[in-house]
């Protein structure tokens, strides 16, 4: 298959699932287009398998929180996706309310997902439903909190050690 | 004449006796031969590596097998920044080791935190928090000529041990249990 334009991959999309995408930024120097949190699955398992989008490499995903959107609280996901075969990528958000962030995981469709969601998970808060063993990768495994939300405080002591020195 | 005598054919060192004090003896073997912990954290470890390898040459003065277990070891360099969830292992690491242990905090993330210290919610702020350290290196990260110094300093403690006195190592309370 040959390389597509952003404008083309979007169509792709649009042409299987009309209603996924919601929002379509283009003109930044990454393009993205948010994608609806309840039809995040379906449209990954189309990126992946369908032969003109061919999105075989998950390159990263991140959480971002924003709790002063004028929408209400939100946690953006986002997901690049690359294709080793056309030679393209897109850029895919969703949004999750903050009080309740859950998002289909995409831990079946790529392998690299696995370890990416359990960081999102334990930073941002992030449930990925459908993860096989969703637990904390990086933080210790009883540490309170997701510290990289923006009202996070940092505990006083963990385990009898002191936290703060000043 | 005894036998041990006979034996010696030198003329000049046949009937003398050397003698010294015992403690001057081990603490010339012990400071001659330290043993570190193979134990690295983060970007500390490369100067660390760098300062076994050949161009500084930590065998030069008396130290150098990094050992691969604590039970082998008398000095951990503590390089790199200590994790919460890695003071535990720390902790135990040092438990395992055999008296008398020495403790070189290496970097500042190791004396205080370092950068980590305001906002670094994951970061234990200094391993003395944890274990007693005989030697503080400060630098971001130090030279390896800083750690060969700081090796010294652990040596001239070395020749200062008494071995029939136990009471220094107990000097600094145990402030941590881990769970």
């Amino acid at each position: 298959m040959a390389r597509l334009e952003i404008g083309q991959i979007i169509a792709v999309i649009k042409e299987k699932l009309p209603e996924a995408v919601v929002e379509e930024i283009l003109d930044g120097v990454d393009p993205f287009v948010v994608v609806k949190a309840e039809q995040w699955g379906e449209t990954a398992q189309l990126c992946r398998d369908d032969s003109r989008l061919g999105f075989d490499l998950l390159s990263c995903i991140s959480g971002v929180d924003y709790p002063e959107r004028e929408e209400g609280p939100e946690i953006e996901v986002i997901y690049h996706l690359d294709s080793t075969v056309n030679h393209h990528g897109i850029t895919i958000k969703v949004k999750l309310p903050r009080s309740d962030p859950r998002v289909a995981s995409v831990e079946e469709i790529w392998r690299t997902a696995d370890w990416h969601e359990r960081e999102t998970y334990d930073l941002v808060g992030v449930i990925f439903e459908g993860h096989h063993n969703l637990v904390r990768i990086l933080c210790a495994e009883d540490w309170v909190g997701h510290p990289l939300r923006k009202d996070y405080e940092p505990p006083d002591s963990f385990h009898g050690i002191k936290n703060v020195i000043y | 004449m005894n036998e041990i005598e006979n034996r010696n054919p030198d003329p000049l060192t046949k009937n003398v006796i050397f003698m010294s004090a015992i403690d001057d003896v081990i603490n010339a073997t012990r400071a001659n031969s330290v043993w570190p912990l193979t134990f690295g954290l983060a970007c500390c470890a490369i100067e660390m590596m760098a300062t076994g390898a050949a161009k500084y040459d930590l065998d030069r003065f008396g130290s150098g097998p990094f050992r691969g277990t604590p039970r082998q070891s008398d000095l951990m360099i503590v390089a790199g920044t200590v994790t919460h969830k890695m003071a535990p292992r720390v902790k135990r690491l040092y438990d395992q080791m055999p008296e008398p242990k020495y403790v070189i905090a290496m970097g500042g993330c190791v004396i205080r935190g370092g950068p980590y210290v305001k906002h670094g919610y994951h970061v234990v702020k200094g391993v003395d928090l944890l274990i007693p350290v005989d030697v503080y290196i400060p630098g971001c990260p130090p030279r390896p000529e800083a750690l060969l110094e700081g090796l010294f300093k652990v040596q001239k403690l070395m020749k200062r041990e008494k071995i029939l006195d136990r009471t220094r190592r107990t000097t600094k309370p145990e402030v941590y249990q881990p769970v």
